[in-house]
């Protein structure tokens, strides 16, 4: 095999069966795919969830993590939140020719690595490769993902109640200042590590417990928490949380305070936000706490009746108000 | 709450009952950005108002400038370095942010001095940095001009849009308005020094209290206000003493003065204000990116009619201004009252039924 993609191995020949069998196979193999055809077919009847995300994230590989563990980690926690059990992926990759194969290597290995953490197969796959757009040749990764519903769990309404309480299963804002401190080439040491992780089996945990009570769950991705909390609150419900409860690590902290953001608009890929009744507040953080995943779980706030306002009690016990984000957020200095 | 903060407030309410309707204006983007997260207004009784004048740097860039940077960053060659707060501001032209979607080199700075790393790393290349903000910043970019000049490094010029703080308050408060009193900025303070602002007492007989950033020292200075009002004493008073002296950084002062002098300036949604900028000096004119890319002169006129002098100094509400609303949005604005998230009119938009 050469060093690097062509536009040779876009184009359905031999050298796109070479990258089939020498990269992708080898990595991802399982019963689904192995066979190689046109459609994977899976096993499953009833209600099935399905979702799809596209991820296109530079630099391609950041501390904790990369555009593969990203893209497997991403749309498994899309169906685990909807109360799935996500079972199988689909990789799409549009790949810029010029990219090294070492590097497509990398990041295959870490589809299935992260895959297998999670339990899902990946069962199907399409490559395309197009002229490459800007100095250093990237790669775009498209999923599609499944689960299925074990029987007698009850997927979240996704409706928060007055009464509730938001918990939230740990630190914030990790992934977005990683990825910030890599791409705009901060340098921040030691190197801020991303919190992307797969959350099916952290879920599974909390929601295989029938005194459980789960209204809504969300992975807060783009927009934070904020943003989570904004879409939350609804035409006759408030959200109140209190800053002094809002776990963040120091190192992201010191950060976000240097840079003058807000943890609560930073981009988060290994937490979960869950609304629960108050009356299973703590059985939920029982679950949530038992698991080195989940270690950090604890109350945020809690919803009462309003008007899908969201506001924060600060550490001085004055109120500020929390807003949804608009556009891209960046370090400002004045 | 804490027992200093609990202390204040309880000093401020007792203050607030003695002394009438009060207005005190800011004028400085962090105090505005800290008054929000610290939830400051919701510790004040009803009585005592804070508005947000024109502090923000970015927000108060004219839309001329805002064209000149697109202009120049639209260039084949040119790598354009700014800070992140300034991408964003949109203008007629655009926006620098939408250039960087649109695949053209515009690069985050934490530092002027990034933009000279970043000339030495592209020795083809013409790096254009956007040299914004007040007397806080503006030593860092005459740094960046005297290390360049140090170095050789010829690839390197800067749009320079700095302004200073003195003359745009004067202009502002000059005459009737609703504006009781002043909380001085105290990054631009520790390089002007606090006697800077002292005209604010003695010229326009309005208490000025120099503040630094913490809950605290925010509220100690609006209890400091309060105290001056209610004695009818204006004084200009330093109550950042930690970072701020009555003559300031000299040094700082020495090399903005080497590099610039006073011009005037256009403020976006006021018009121009005398002597509020700052130019290269003639034997530095070779930095200006004006001049090297011979940027065209945009006749881009501030509105006659936005309000935003009006509204800053809090004659007038956001509902009173003609474009209020229809051509000025968050996502279109016409001045910085709506350019800034922490604005009257953008705050006004947000919450309207």
């Amino acid at each position: 095999m050469e060093d690097c993609i062509t536009l040779e191995h876009g184009s359905g020949g031999a050298k796109y069966r070479e990258l089939v069998e020498k990269v992708f196979l080898p990595a991802y193999s399982n019963e689904y795919i192995n066979p190689l055809n046109d459609s994977a077919i899976l096993s499953g009847a009833g209600k099935i969830a399905m979702t799809t995300d596209s991820f296109v994230v530079r630099p391609l590989f950041f501390p904790g993590g990369d555009i593969g563990s990203l893209a497997v980690s991403g749309t498994v926690n899309d169906l685990a939140v909807s109360g799935a059990i996500p079972r199988y992926l689909s990789v799409g990759m549009i790949i810029e020719a010029g990219l090294k194969i070492e590097t497509l290597q990398k990041i295959t290995a870490s589809i299935a690595r992260t895959a297998k953490t999670a339990g899902v197969s990946i069962v199907t796959g399409d490559t395309k490769v197009i002229e490459k757009q800007e100095e250093e040749s990237g790669i775009y990764i498209n999923t599609a993902g499944v689960g299925i519903f074990d029987e007698g769990r009850i997927p979240p309404s996704q409706k928060i109640e007055t009464g509730d309480r938001i918990i939230i299963s740990g630190c914030m804002a990790a992934h977005g200042m990683a990825v910030m401190n890599e791409r705009e080439h901060l340098g921040f040491q030691p190197p801020i590590q991303s919190d992307a992780a797969p959350l099916g089996e952290l879920i599974s945990a909390v929601l295989r417990n029938d005194a459980n009570i789960v209204h809504a769950m969300r992975d807060p991705t783009r927009g934070g928490v904020a943003a989570t909390l904004c879409e939350w609150a609804g035409a006759d419900t408030d959200i109140l949380i209190r800053d002094a409860d809002l776990p963040v690590r120091p190192d992201v902290s010191a950060a976000c305070r240097l840079l003058g953001l807000d943890p609560l608009y930073i981009a988060n890929e290994g937490i979960i936000l869950l609304a629960v009744s108050e009356s299973s507040v703590y059985s939920v953080l029982k679950d949530l706490q038992s698991r080195e995943d989940g270690k950090n779980s604890r109350v945020i706030g809690e919803v009462i009746q309003g008007s899908g306002n969201v506001a924060a009690e600060t550490l001085l016990g004055s109120v500020r108000k929390i807003r949804m984000p608009r556009g891209e957020l960046l370090p400002r200095i004045c | 709450m804490n027992y200093q903060t609990e202390d204040l407030a309880a000093g401020i309410r007792k203050l607030a009952s003695e002394v009438g309707d009060v207005t005190i204006m800011e004028v400085c983007g962090t105090h505005t950005q800290n008054i929000r997260r610290f939830g400051i207004p919701s510790l004040l009784p009803g009585n005592i108002r804070l508005v947000s004048g024109p502090g923000c740097p970015v927000c108060v860039t004219s839309q001329e400038d805002i064209a000149a940077a697109v202009f120049a960053a639209g260039r084949e060659n040119v790598i354009f370095v700014c800070f992140g707060d300034m991408m964003r501001v949109p203008c007629r032209a655009g926006s620098l942010e939408k250039l960087r979607q649109a695949g053209r080199d515009v690069r985050l700075a934490t530092s002027p001095l990034d933009a000279l790393k970043i000339a030495k790393e592209n020795p083809r290349k013409e790096i254009v940095y956007f040299g914004i903000g007040f007397e806080t910043t503006a030593p860092h970019t005459a740094a960046l001009v005297e290390a360049a000049e140090r170095t050789g490094t010829g690839n390197l010029s800067i749009l320079n849009v700095h302004k200073t703080m003195p003359e745009a308050i004067r202009y502002l408060l000059r005459g009737e308005n609703q504006i009781s009193a002043l909380l001085c900025p105290g990054h631009v303070a520790s390089v002007t020094g606090s006697d800077a602002f002292s005209f604010v007492a003695s010229e326009l007989q309005r208490p000025a209290a120099v503040s630094g950033f913490e809950a605290f020292e925010i509220l100690a200075a609006i209890l400091k206000l309060l105290d001056m009002i209610r004695k009818k004493d204006p004084q200009c008073v330093n109550m950042y003493p930690q970072a701020v002296t009555r003559e300031g950084n000299r040094q700082a002062q020495e090399l903005m003065d080497k590099i610039f002098k006073p011009c005037d300036a256009v403020w976006r949604g006021i018009g121009c204000i005398p002597g509020s900028g700052l130019a290269f000096r003639e034997c530095y004119a070779g930095y200006d990116a004006k001049k090297r890319f011979d940027i065209p002169h945009q006749e881009t006129e501030e509105p006659e009619k936005c309000l935003c002098a009006k509204i800053l100094k809090g004659e007038k509400n956001p509902e009173d201004c003609v474009f209020f609303g229809k051509e000025c949005t968050p996502d279109n604005p016409v001045g910085p009252c709506m350019v800034s998230s922490e604005g009257s009119c953008a705050a006004c938009y947000r919450y309207r039924p």
